[in-house]
């Protein structure tokens, strides 16, 4: 099942920079695979809005992608389960399943150091 | 063989018994013993140890729904990529690449790193569900492959949701009427690990394989079939170049039509000894004896005698090869080579354990198919025995049998009895399976060992309860009689010998009874001479004493009339002869 994908990030060009020794791209890369309007996927995009303004306010380009009217996107990605958010930049890319609830871990797996946030994370559950 | 067939529009739902519809999954054999396939639109379980073919199975049911059956099919692969599943099947000619180009198949590798991910909170499996779907409706997909979906439950850390999630997967499954093979790896005490077998109770296979004395067996069995009968036994199963072949089943019943047609042994001596048509065709024929009694070669000449015929042989043979055979046969007369050289017989030699007994049978089974013969030589099944327990054996050759009688083959089969058994017992107790018995024994008598033949038995044939001499010449195999006489049996030299003295004897007795007759002759011819020569004595004694009577006569008349003379002369008497008596008795006298 692979097709061309028009809109995967140009991973190589962001690598090679990278290599150059350009200091850390200041801009994250996020995309944030839903299906629909579940509560889940809605907690997922409001926590991941709030989690980037306070820490990384202007400094990233967030994506959300409904597989629901994009099927042929979720393969590629090896999206199984949703809500999926996967950090494409800055490398290394990762993926963090579900609402994006644990604060202590998203901004674990963003690889941001901790910073105060202005707005509490709804969800159920509260990493700070 | 069975390569993928050009699309054939073939109904694959079959009503069966209560009107569960089926779904044939165009895997040999599978279908038999679930009486017409897998539920349709229902998922079923395929669980078994590694490498014991689950994969292969689900891929043959994509493969051959979408070949066969025009059934479009969707792997959801947790495991392989698409490249490694189609190359892992390319080598049972499976062309997955032209199956995805063609849109018959469409393969979608899920992968889930468990330590790439960071769990945050709460999900769902929607996702997987929207690829599936995506598969499903891009090629129109009626079968779906999940191989295998428990590698979820290392990819998730929260197995609550995972499995509620997966148990609407297979409702979801349901709802679209996908006929679905899941597989899942065999748990210790469970039939899968995670207890896959509490969602999935439509359709259970259990798939397994078991190493017997270093030989391995690999074995299927229908646990449980919702709403349909199906056959109970585990069934032997092979992965061989064309795919999966499940064994025939064990038929039931002992229904097959029996011929009256009757083939020659191929000894004319032997044939006489079946009452002298030699074998029932299609019967089963068992040649036991010990090592070196000559059952290869008597086979060879059942073989022969059929090539001859123009009818069609295979030989299979476990413990000599093929050229072998044919040199060995050659040193009694036959040449085999040119019917191997004709297509008429057809050899094929292994070791026994070069695989498993159910290899075995699958081999024989598809060569008897491929090949057509009327007439099938195992040489020996004994040599089956080393691939597999007594029990197994036993059990295989009755299903060799059946098989082969209900084609109308006739088997002839080799046994090898060793020398401290009892002769009338085969190692695998198959006596009761066949229609004849030849048993070959040695006979040990006067510092040699002789070959000898009977038949044990052969149903429907007034056969001969005679033990004859076999000898093993330059031109095949001869019968000979036994020699049966005041010196009890021998055979061999003894009876070689035995008879060239009866031979001298009945000389002896002969020339005495010439000289006998000789001395009879003799005597009675002296006895002639004698009574000739006493008749002559007779004959000289009675004129001897003729003559002496007729002197005496003589004397006595001369004297009467002497005395007559004398009373004439004295008395002058008056008589005719008164006047000279005398002169006249003188005269009488003298006349």
């Amino acid at each position: 099942m692979k097709r061309p994908n028009p809109k995967k990030p140009d991973s190589i060009k962001a690598f090679e920079a990278a290599l150059a020794g350009e200091p850390r791209p200041a801009r994250y890369r996020l995309r944030l695979f839903i299906t629909g309007t579940t509560p889940k996927c809605t907690r997922a995009i409001k926590n991941i809005r709030a989690i980037c303004e306070a820490n990384l306010p202007g400094g990233y380009d967030l994506e959300v992608i409904d597989i629901y009217q994009h099927p042929e996107q979720a393969a590629p990605e090896q999206i199984v389960v949703t809500p999926t958010l996967v950090k494409n930049l800055p490398l290394p890319s990762r993926r963090m399943i579900g609402d994006l609830s644990d604060n202590e871990r998203v901004l674990a797996g963003l690889d941001i150091a901790r910073r105060p946030l202005p707005v509490e994370p709804t969800g159920n559950e509260h990493g700070a | 063989m069975r390569s993928p067939k050009p699309e054939t529009k073939t109904k694959t739902t079959k009503i069966i018994s209560g009107g569960l519809p089926k779904c044939l999954t165009g895997i040999h054999g599978l279908d038999e013993i679930t009486l017409g396939g897998l539920p349709r639109g229902r998922p079923t379980l395929v669980c078994g140890g590694a490498g014991c073919g689950k994969t292969l199975l689900g891929m043959e049911f994509l493969v051959r729904g979408a070949t066969e059956f025009d059934e479009p099919g969707v792997c959801l692969s947790f495991e392989e990529t698409a490249d490694e599943l189609a190359s892992n099947v390319a080598s049972l000619g499976f062309d997955l690449p032209d199956l995805i180009k063609r849109k018959k198949l469409a393969i979608d590798h899920i992968y889930l790193e468990r330590s790439l991910i960071e769990e945050t909170g709460e999900y769902d499996l929607e996702a997987l569900f929207v690829r599936l779907g995506h598969a499903v409706d891009s090629i129109g997909a009626k079968r779906v492959l999940l191989d295998s979906v428990e590698a979820l439950f290392a990819g998730l850390e929260n197995q609550a949701v995972l499995r509620a999630e997966l148990r609407r997967l297979f409702r979801w499954l349901k709802d679209r009427n996908l006929t679905t093979i899941v597989t899942g790896e065999r748990g210790q005490n469970t039939l899968t690990r995670h207890g896959l077998e509490e969602y999935l109770s439509d359709c259970v296979i259990l798939l397994d394989h078991r190493v017997t004395e270093t030989v391995l067996t690999r074995r299927m069995r229908v646990v449980k079939y919702r709403g349909s009968t199906h056959g109970m036994n585990e069934y032997p199963f092979l992965i061989e170049s064309d795919g999966i072949s499940v064994l025939p089943v064990t038929s039931s019943d002992l229904k097959y039509g029996v011929s009256n047609d009757r083939i020659s042994t191929g000894v004319p001596a032997l044939d006489t000894m079946f009452g002298g048509d030699g074998y029932f065709r299609g019967s089963s024929i068992l040649v036991s004896g010990t090592s070196g009694t000559g059952k290869t070669s008597l086979t060879a000449h059942f073989v022969n005698a059929a090539c001859a015929r123009g009818e069609k042989c295979a030989f299979f043979s476990f413990e000599e090869s093929a050229d072998q055979i044919m040199r060995n046969m050659r040193s009694i007369g036959i040449d085999l080579k040119r019917w191997v050289d004709k297509g008429l017989l057809y050899f094929h030699s292994v070791r026994p354990t070069t695989f498993g007994l159910e290899m075995h049978l699958v081999k024989i089974h598809k060569i008897i198919k491929e090949f057509g013969p009327s007439i099938v030589v195992v040489d020996p099944v004994t040599g089956l025995l080393h691939a597999g327990t007594t029990f197994e054996t036993r059990s295989i050759l009755l299903r060799l049998i059946d098989f082969l009688k209900g084609k109308q083959i006739t088997a002839v089969m080799t046994t090898l009895t060793s020398g401290s058994n009892v002769q009338e017992q085969t190692e695998v107790d198959m006596s009761s399976l066949v229609d004849a018995w030849l048993l070959l024994r040695d006979i040990e008598s006067g510092g040699e060992r002789n070959r000898g033949i009977y038949i044990l038995k052969a149903r429907g044939v007034a056969h001969s309860n005679q033990i004859r001499e076999f000898l093993l010449t330059r031109h095949g195999i001869e019968l000979r009689e036994i020699y049966l006489g005041e010196a009890g049996m021998l055979t061999g030299s003894a009876r070689v010998t035995q008879e060239a003295k009866d031979a001298s004897a009945a000389l002896l007795s002969r020339q005495e009874i010439e000289r006998k007759q000789l001395l009879l002759e003799r005597k009675r011819k002296a006895l002639d001479a004698q009574i000739a020569a006493l008749q002559l004595d007779l004959e000289t004694e009675e004129q001897e004493s003729r003559q002496l009577i007729a002197q005496e006569k003589l004397k006595v008349a001369n004297w009467e009339q002497d005395r007559e003379a004398m009373a004439t002369s004295r008395y002058a008497s008056k008589g005719p002869h008164e006047g000279n008596g005398r002169s006249t008795s003188a005269r009488e006298g003298r006349r």
